[in-house]
């Protein structure tokens, strides 16, 4: 067990480099300036150079390269082009919100989507099992931001239940926190709440025609003992993949959620820095999301075997 | 001397009286939705009636309808009547339905592997019927589970009771299902082919335990079986079953020494003797396969140390003559196929060598082996998963010898030759395996091995999961393949009876090895080994000769 999570660690390590190397190259291709930007609209021609030299974009794209890891490897993170902060510093100034409204996110999802999914399979093709069937296309097939605004208007305006937009940190004012993150919890859930409940039942179903759900009958026991001590645990190995898979477009929906309701996170930070060119915060921001995710993604595995006692590595 | 149980029981108190009772398809009306037609039957106090019947007959459904556990929206009771204890069950709420089950009537099932919750602990999956059913603080509880754990003789029940069911074995498993099912005590146990699934010295442990719980607690066993063995070993009175019909009843010796039924009659002769056969006479000395000092080793892994391998075959050697049968029987794990997927090359043999047709095949790589592929071809166990689905019966046929570079014509019309041979229809090349029943599979499986026109054929559990009736016929049919083509063919079975009817030669495995090699009439008749005698012993049924329903004379 402890040889395998090293083995897993370690293969950390190719794949945050395939990211960097990824990332760097992208972003150096696509057309844009961030010393334009940041000498504004009535720059001359020598003032963009001289600015270019400071900020190190007149090397060689592989020094610049090679320069970037160096400093990676060191724990530096580099200086924003733009407001000329250490990344770290603005990361973490920002991350907080982020996380806690993911947390937030993550546990509506599943405490609302897995007793939807339970339940659609138990009632198989009855009216129940529809209704979860169509809130699961629509969550899926409406935008996010489209989402956001139609609970704003509703639960913000017309009946003026929580604050439209803003954050507080719930170390400061819990309640405060709870009444602004919850809309945008509950946007961000959709889609992974349609996801969640979508495997769900259909893990469900799979589970229910086997055999020990018979034996569960022929013991006498309640439903509710048969379906969630019984079923469920052997249907949650898919689950939690879809969970984990599940992280990256929880990640996509950060961005824009942040944005639609004004929270002060690393979602908005990256739209600014993408819209400025600021090549240090963007690669910095990737690299921590590529690396969150495959984290998620080991705690995921590790939790398999912690459900299944068969699954061992 | 066969001891049936004789001891007539039926004048003791009824626990399960049903009457005339039909179950039908939900939601179809007329005679072809109809799964049940008319079953009456009753099983006493100390009782045990079996349900004897093929595949599709019905006997599953009926023990699914008396424990109200007919599948929802599938399948539903139409008529007639289910009494427990002059109790009607058919009136019940599910509730008092669900109370029922567990309590008074209990059930263990044929797969004891799928039957338990892989992810809980046996110990708990037997509680949860006591925390159902009875108030129990959790100590005691616990000694209860303990205590019943120890009355089905499982060994270490402290240790056990936290293991989880692949940490156990499969007679264990059933132990457990047992004790799951009797821990209340109920008045009525119904065993769905509780045996099928496990070796036969299992299998003789575990009847033998129901039948002293039975003593024991007087509980009413329904057993539903397709093996005449066990049926004659366990029970008071037997129905047989067909079409969803009972076509016969009767107390057990009364029905197998005086059948009355066509039907009756048509399932006990094709019940294999255990006698074997006569020997064939042995023309041809030419060996097709000789195996010598082949071993298999599969290996311990581990990531820094090297754990000890296992050892799944060793010093195996032995030859097949053409046109001969050899036999390799033995319990699950005793290595017998391991040995003939190292036959097929579907596993490489750690060391030793394997001669088909004179071609040293053991060390050859997967390139070099390809072109003697044709000359050892295999039928497996389930007939159901070893055809493509998606493909015709005759694109299966022709793909080996295409391979092989056969003209495509060419290849059609030994199709259809094959089809022949094997009994089947010709238009049945252009139909899907789906359209066949299990045996006519198993035909066609056989002749997609045949096609290639191989020297040896290893037919691996060939006919097990096939019905007593179907079995026959398939091992008829590979004696006439046998004898129009002169194939070797090597049988794997874990089956004495069906060793005894079809084999010139048999081996005996155990742990691996070799225990007995030898002539099947020697080896079966006169066993030198106590393994193989403890074989031959466990056998249900043994001094019994069904075909012609007396005492086997030579037992």
């Amino acid at each position: 067990m402890l040889g395998y999570i090293i083995r897993r660690l370690l293969a950390v390590i190719p794949v945050m480099v395939i990211v960097a190397l990824f990332v760097f190259l992208i972003l150096r291709l696509t057309p844009g300036d961030p010393a334009a930007i940041l000498a504004g609209d009535s720059a001359t021609p020598a003032q963009l150079e001289r600015i270019r030299d400071r900020l190190g974009l007149n090397l060689p794209i592989y020094e610049q390269f090679i320069q970037w890891v160096k400093m990676m490897l060191q724990g530096d993170l580099g200086v924003s082009l733009i407001s000329n902060t250490s990344v770290s510093t603005m990361i973490g100034q920002r991350i907080w919100p982020t996380l806690n409204i993911a947390m937030l996110t993550i546990t509506i999802s599943i405490l609302i989507a897995v007793p939807m999914g339970v339940l659609a399979a138990w009632r198989h093709r009855s009216w129940i099992d529809y209704a979860v069937m169509s809130f699961s296309v629509l969550g899926f097939s409406v935008p996010v931001f489209v989402i956001g605004y139609i609970f704003i208007q509703i639960f913000a305006i017309e009946l003026r239940w929580l604050p439209v937009q803003g954050y507080t940190a719930p170390t400061q004012d819990f309640i405060g926190f709870l009444q602004r993150a919850i809309l945008p919890s509950f946007t961000l859930a959709t889609i992974y709440v349609a996801l969640i409940a979508r495997m769900t039942r259909a893990s469900m179903l799979d589970v229910l025609g086997e055999d020990y759900v018979r034996t569960a009958r022929a013991k006498g026991l309640r439903e509710g003992t048969i379906l969630f001590r019984h079923a469920l645990r052997n249907a949650a190995v898919p689950i939690m993949t879809i969970i984990g898979t599940g992280f990256a477009l929880l990640i996509a929906g950060v961005v824009v959620t942040e944005s639609v309701f004004n929270i002060p996170g690393v979602g908005r930070l990256t739209v600014d820095a993408i819209l400025a060119r600021d090549y240090p915060v963007i690669q910095a921001m990737i690299l921590l999301t590529a690396g969150l995710y495959v984290l998620v993604n080991l705690l995921i595995d590790i939790s398999y075997t912690i459900i299944d006692p068969r699954i061992r590595y | 001397m066969m001891r049936f149980k004789n001891n007539d029981k039926s004048s003791a108190k009824a626990v399960l009286d049903v009457r005339h009772l039909s179950v039908r398809l939900s939601g179809e009306e007329g005679p072809d939705g109809l799964v049940l037609d008319d079953i009456s039957l009753q099983v006493h106090e100390g009782e045990t009636v079996s349900l004897v019947g093929e595949s599709g007959s019905g006997k599953s459904v009926t023990s699914l309808a008396v424990m109200g556990l007919l599948p929802k929206g599938a399948l539903e009771v139409s008529g007639g009547e289910i009494e427990m204890d002059g109790e009607s069950l058919l009136t019940l709420t599910p509730s008092q339905m669900r109370r029922l089950r567990g309590q008074r009537m209990a059930m263990i099932f044929q797969e004891p592997m799928t039957a338990l919750n892989p992810v809980m602990r046996v110990g708990d999956q037997i509680a949860e019927v006591l925390q159902t059913h009875r108030e129990l603080s959790r100590r005691d509880c616990r000694d209860r589970v303990l205590d019943v754990m120890q009355q089905v003789y499982l060994p270490d029940v402290a240790r056990i009771y936290g293991s989880y069911p692949h940490q156990l074995s499969g007679g264990q498993r059933q132990r457990i299902m047992i004790a799951m099912a009797l821990a209340l005590e109920p008045k009525l146990l119904i065993a769905d082919e509780p045996t099928t699934a496990l070796d036969v010295t299992t299998q003789a442990q575990i009847l033998s335990l129901i039948a002293e719980l039975q003593e024991r607690h007087g509980t009413a066993v329904l057993f539903i079986t397709h093996d005449m063995g066990v049926v004659a070993e366990v029970s008071h009175a037997v129905h047989v079953m067909k079409h969803g019909k009972i076509v016969e009843q009767a107390p057990v010796e009364t029905l197998f020494r005086h059948p009355s039924d066509e039907y009756t009659k048509r399932l006990l002769r094709s019940v294999p003797s255990l006698v074997p056969r006569d020997a064939r006479s042995q023309e041809s000395t030419e060996p097709v396969l000789e195996v010598s000092d082949m071993q298999k080793v599969y290996s311990g892994g581990g990531m820094f140390f090297r754990k000890p391998g296992t050892h799944a075959a060793r010093d195996i050697s032995f030859t097949v003559k053409r046109g001969q049968t050899l036999g390799i029987v033995g319990e699950s794990g005793s290595g017998k196929t391991t040995v003939a997927r190292s036959i097929m090359r579907l596993v490489d043999p750690t060391s030793g060598t394997i001669r088909v047709a004179g071609k040293e095949i053991a060390t050859l790589s997967r390139r070099a082996l390809r072109p003697h592929r044709k000359h050892f071809q295999v039928v497996f166990q389930d007939p159901f998963r070893s055809l493509n689905p998606r493909w015709t019966v005759g694109r299966s046929l022709i793909e080996g010898p295409v391979n092989f570079g056969t003209p495509h014509q060419e290849a059609y019309e030994r199709a259809l030759e094959m089809m022949e041979l094997v009994d089947l229809p010709l238009d049945a090349l252009k139909r899907y395996p789906h359209q066949f029943s299990g045996g006519q599979r198993q035909r066609i499986a056989i002749a997609r091995a045949v096609m290639m026109r191989p020297d040896l054929l290893v037919a691996d559990e060939a006919v097990s999961a096939l019905d007593v009736s179907v079995q026959a016929q398939v091992l008829d049919l590979l004696d006439e393949v046998q004898e129009r083509l002169g194939i070797a063919i090597l049988f794997i079975t874990h089956d004495l009876r069906v060793a005894a009817q079809i084999c010139d030669e048999v081996i005996v495995m155990q742990h691996g090895a070799i225990v007995e090699y030898g002539s099947a009439r020697e080896v079966l008749s006169r066993p030198r080994h106590d393994y193989t005698r403890l074989l031959i012993d466990a056998a249900p049924g043994r001094e019994w000769d069904f075909a012609n329903c007396c005492e086997l004379l030579t037992a």
